[in-house]
């Protein structure tokens, strides 16, 4: 197994006739390095990452190992030569081989000598604390297991790139959060480069170094989980990840204050206060300047979590009346109607979580700091802006 | 996966086509032959002529001939389905002590020669006076039909799902109702498509009605057999024509039939 | 899976009534009864001797060698040649449709059509010769017909669509993720072919193998018409009709009957040990 530093992907494109799954895609990974690409069903991660194997021929662009093209839609190395190992959201175990013989596949296709391919399998079974599974049979044993044979029998062949396609997808809750550590464990351990594809954003943040955001083919933001959670590059990606509260407002003033942005906005008659630290020459100033200047709208982004109950002295000071109230045991999740706003009916709808007790149709008194509320162009991608539809 | 051209690709298209070309030569020459005169060689025949239909209409009693295959596929297809229905709805749907020993013995005839079981099968019905009788043609090729239509209905019935049933009676409805609404209804693709691919099975029998038919209880597949069997006594081109008819009828049914069901369906388990 | 299973037993005997009064009646006891006569003589008595005289006639005993000799190769030409087409199609190709069609096409319109309109085709004067002769590949018409090269073929142009389209069923059902991972982990198309897929086809392979050799070994009306029924061609299943129907002994005819079964069923044993030697794991084949 050659030893390597990066792999580059450069505006790889997959179309399936008139439809384009994978648009423009271009990333490097850099060697040791867990890359998640993040998206809803439809948004092309499975099929970039297909792409990235060898099993489906891709439609233009490139994919480079250091020097070497391994990839040019005219010439391209088969996958069963780039020594990458996948791992699939059904397992895909050999149902007529035991356990050993699954995980030692690959080594006997490689020649290595018996008792050499005992050894690794064994070393393999281990690190997925399944010893002593050598001589089950795939049918016997449970998702969870299954999927750690899958596992090892990517790791014991030592790849230079692991890929795994919705590994945890068809495990039930409580497997999936053990599997999800071990993995993370195991990754920690072996430090093997690895490309994670999943639509579950805790899956996200929890396994990779870096991780991508995909929509419709499209990459939407590469960061990592701390900037793709708090700071996402657009309304899309701002919402997978969890923030509400996507209000339509208008930009009344705008004001320099220590290297950020303070901005008066109005929406639908309820004035806010938005902090926003965009260094100078960010384009967003300029999103937000063109705004004021226009009038035309922007949207809002803000976390249920920091919509704060109860009087603060820092914050936007709100009233609200609980509509909805669905209690989670370590704190509840609340609907309310803000009140204040024009036109009056339908109010502008808030979603906070609190710890505090809420009930329906109490009025409750709520405060949102100005960092928090994060201001967004009012169409999701450039592209959905050009007219491009899925 | 891969769209390059292969060596593999061209000998897999070489086959196939080799193979439709015997197949299909082997259809046109029956149909050009029935209609040929004086063609002893060469490619096409030097004459068309239509007088050998003419010598086997006179020759078989064609209008009874049809009839009767009609009626025995017709109701060997009805009678199978009505006992081949609730066999299947039980094997499907139910576990009991010798279910396996049950379907086993249902299967028993796919395996089994049908000398071995038509032959004794002819003497009884002679015995009874049931043979050289419609009616005798008619209960000897129940024995393949069934078990075929049994293999066929199970899948269909298994994808209706207990559930619905249980969901009827919580609704209250009884045995016969759910039966009548729902059951029924929702196989009535499986039953089309069993009743299909037997009839188009049905007509092409010929092992068993063969030992059991006499002059008028005779399908026109054994009609056929007869006729080139005894190559001597009629020309060769009288016993294409009736080749033909009997083509004709086959090939309307399988187009026909081919609306309803896939050919996949009519081999995998067939026989 | 479902509680509701076998709970209703009361009504199983009802609907499985029909089903085995027909199985008694029409199936079992004319099998039983068979096998009664096979054991007794013309006078009534209980004995072998029925068996014995097949077993001492050479021309008798000849035709098992004669219909083994026919249904055996051509099972395995249809099944060998069914495996690599089916894998061949096993992700649909473009005029599956086309294809299945005509492969269906022999297989309706039954032995007696194909025998028969083989004997024009395939003539000495016949189409396949003209063509044969004008591409020089023979210089004076081959012998196609009447003969056991006849019956073999028709018993191709039937079994292979039987077995090819079986096949393909099973091909299909198996889960395609199995050959990515198989790709994955090093191993080209041939290795993939080898190791995995075609060991999960044996069940599939077996049932195809069994069921073609019974339709091969119970051959009768092709052989008589494309074959020479009087020789080479005078398979086991004419030795049994002309006892039954031409010498009115139907005792005779039964114990023919019954060692046509018996050698079936041996072969099929043999086959279904074979794939149980080669298939120790579970059958999970299907996706996920």
């Amino acid at each position: 197994m050659k030893d390597f530093k990066k792999i580059s992907v450069r505006r790889m494109t997959k179309r399936f006739g008139e439809k384009t799954a994978v648009d423009d895609f271009s990333l490097e990974f850099c060697k040791g390095e867990l890359v998640t690409f993040l998206g809803p069903s439809g948004c092309g991660k499975s099929t970039a990452l297909n792409c990235i194997t060898g099993l489906i021929p891709i439609t233009s662009g490139e994919i480079w190992i250091d020097d070497e093209c391994i990839d040019n839609t005219i010439d391209k190395i088969p996958p069963e030569k780039r020594e990458f190992g996948m791992v699939f959201q059904n397992y895909a175990l050999f149902p007529h081989l035991t356990v050993f013989e699954n995980v030692a596949f690959g080594l006997r296709l490689r020649r290595i000598r018996r008792a050499d391919i005992a050894r690794r399998v064994d070393t393999a079974l281990r690190l997925v604390h399944l010893e002593g599974y050598a001589a089950k049979y795939p049918a016997q044993m449970s998702g969870g297991e299954q999927q750690r044979v899958a596992i090892a029998r990517c790791i014991v062949l030592e790849p230079r790139l692991l890929l795994l396609d919705e590994p945890l997808s068809n495990l039930d809750a409580k497997l999936r959060v053990e599997l999800r550590y071990e993995l993370k464990a195991l990754h920690e351990r072996l430090k093997v480069t690895t490309i994670y594809v999943t639509h579950d954003q805790t899956e996200a943040l929890a396994l990779s170094d870096r991780i991508v955001v995909l929509r419709l083919g499209r990459i939407q933001q590469v960061g990592t989980p701390a900037e793709v959670f708090s700071d996402p590059a657009n309304l899309f990606v701002a919402d997978f990840m969890g923030f509400k509260n996507a209000w339509t407002v208008k930009v009344e003033s705008q004001r320099e204050m220590d290297g950020a942005i303070e901005a008066r906005l109005d929406a639908q008659g309820i004035p806010l206060t938005a902090r926003l630290a965009w260094p100078r020459g960010d384009p967003r100033r300029e999103l937000l300047a063109s705004a004021q200047r226009k009038g035309t709208v922007l949207r809002t982004a803000i976390r249920p979590e920091d919509v704060e109950v109860g009087t603060a002295a820092n914050g936007n000071p709100l009233a609200c009346l609980a509509t909805l109230v669905e209690y989670q045991g370590q704190v509840s999740q609340v609907s309310a109607d803000l009140v204040g706003s024009e036109p009056a009916e339908p109010g502008l709808r808030v979603d906070l979580r609190t710890a505090s007790r809420v009930e329906e149709g109490e009025r409750l008194a709520i405060s949102i700091p100005p960092g928090k509320i994060l201001l967004f162009a009012p169409t999701e991608t450039a592209a959905e802006a050009a007219g491009w539809t899925p | 996966m891969r769209g390059k051209p292969r060596f593999s690709s061209a000998l897999f298209f070489a086959a196939i086509a080799a193979y439709v070309f015997i197949v299909l030569g082997i259809l046109l020459t029956v149909v050009l032959n029935s209609l040929s005169k004086g063609w002893y060689s060469g490619v096409l025949p030097p004459y068309l002529t239509k007088e050998w239909y003419a010598y086997a209409a006179s020759d078989h009693d064609i209008p009874s001939l049809l009839s009767v295959t009609f009626t025995v596929v017709v109701a060997d297809v009805l009678i199978a389905l009505l006992i081949a229905f609730p066999a299947a709805y039980v094997l499907a749907r139910q576990e009991f002590k010798g279910k396996g020993l049950v379907l086993s013995l249902l299967l028993l005839p796919m395996i089994v020669p049908p000398m071995t079981y038509g032959i004794p099968l002819a003497m009884l019905c002679y015995k009874f006076h049931l043979a050289a009788r419609v009616i005798g043609v008619i209960l000897v090729n129940l024995v393949p039909i069934v078990p075929f239509m049994v293999l066929v209905l199970m899948p269909f019935i298994e994808q209706v799902g207990a559930n619905l049933e249980s969901a009827a009676k919580m609704l209250g409805a009884g045995r016969w109702t759910i039966f009548r609404k729902i059951l029924v209804p929702l196989t009535v693709p499986g039953i089309l498509t069993a009743g299909i691919l037997s009839l188009v099975k049905a007509i092409s029998m010929f092992d068993l009605t063969y030992l059991v038919a006499g002059g008028r209880s005779q399908t026109i597949v054994v009609a056929l057999y007869a006729d080139a069997y005894a190559a001597g006594s009629r020309p060769p081109q009288a016993v294409d024509a009736l080749a033909v008819i009997y083509f004709l009828i086959a090939m309307t049914c399988l187009i026909i039939s081919l609306r309803f069901v896939s050919p996949t369906q009519m081999v995998f388990k067939l026989k | 899976m479902d509680a509701v299973k076998g709970a209703s037993r009361s009504g199983t005997l009802p609907l499985l009534l029909p089903a085995l009064v027909f199985l008694v009646l029409l199936f079992l006891y004319p099998f039983a009864y068979g096998l009664f006569l096979s054991l007794t003589t013309a006078t009534g008595e209980v004995s072998l001797a029925n068996y014995a005289r097949f077993f001492s006639d050479a021309r008798d005993l000849h035709t098992v060698w004669v219909t083994l000799q026919i249904a055996m190769p051509i099972t395995f030409i249809n099944v060998g040649l069914a495996v690599p087409f089916a894998y061949y199609m096993r992700h649909g190709m473009r005029g599956e449709k086309l294809i299945t069609f005509f492969l269906i096409v022999p297989i309706t319109l039954g032995t007696v059509l194909i025998s028969e309109g083989m004997l024009t085709f395939m003539g000495p004067a016949g189409w396949l010769n003209q063509l044969l002769m004008v591409l020089r590949i023979v210089k004076e018409p081959f012998r196609f017909t009447h003969n056991v090269l006849g019956v073999v073929i028709s018993l191709g142009l039937q079994g292979f669509p039987y077995a090819f389209l079986m096949l393909l069923g099973y091909v299909s059902g198996i889960n395609p993720d199995l050959e990515r991972a198989s790709q994955m982990l090093g191993a080209n198309r041939w290795q993939t072919f080898w190791k995995i897929l075609f060991p999960l086809m044996v069940p599939g392979i077996a049932i195809s193998f069994c069921l073609n050799f019974v339709m091969a070994f119970s051959v009768f009306p092709s052989a008589v018409l494309l074959g020479q029924p009087s020789g080479p061609t005078r398979v086991i299943a004419i030795a049994a009709y002309q006892w039954a129907f031409e010498k009115f002994n139907f005792n005779a005819a039964s114990a023919i009957s019954m060692v046509m079964a018996a050698i079936e069923l041996a072969v099929i044993s043999f086959v279904l040990a074979w794939r149980s030697n080669m298939y120790k794991g579970a059958s999970m084949v299907g996706k996920g």
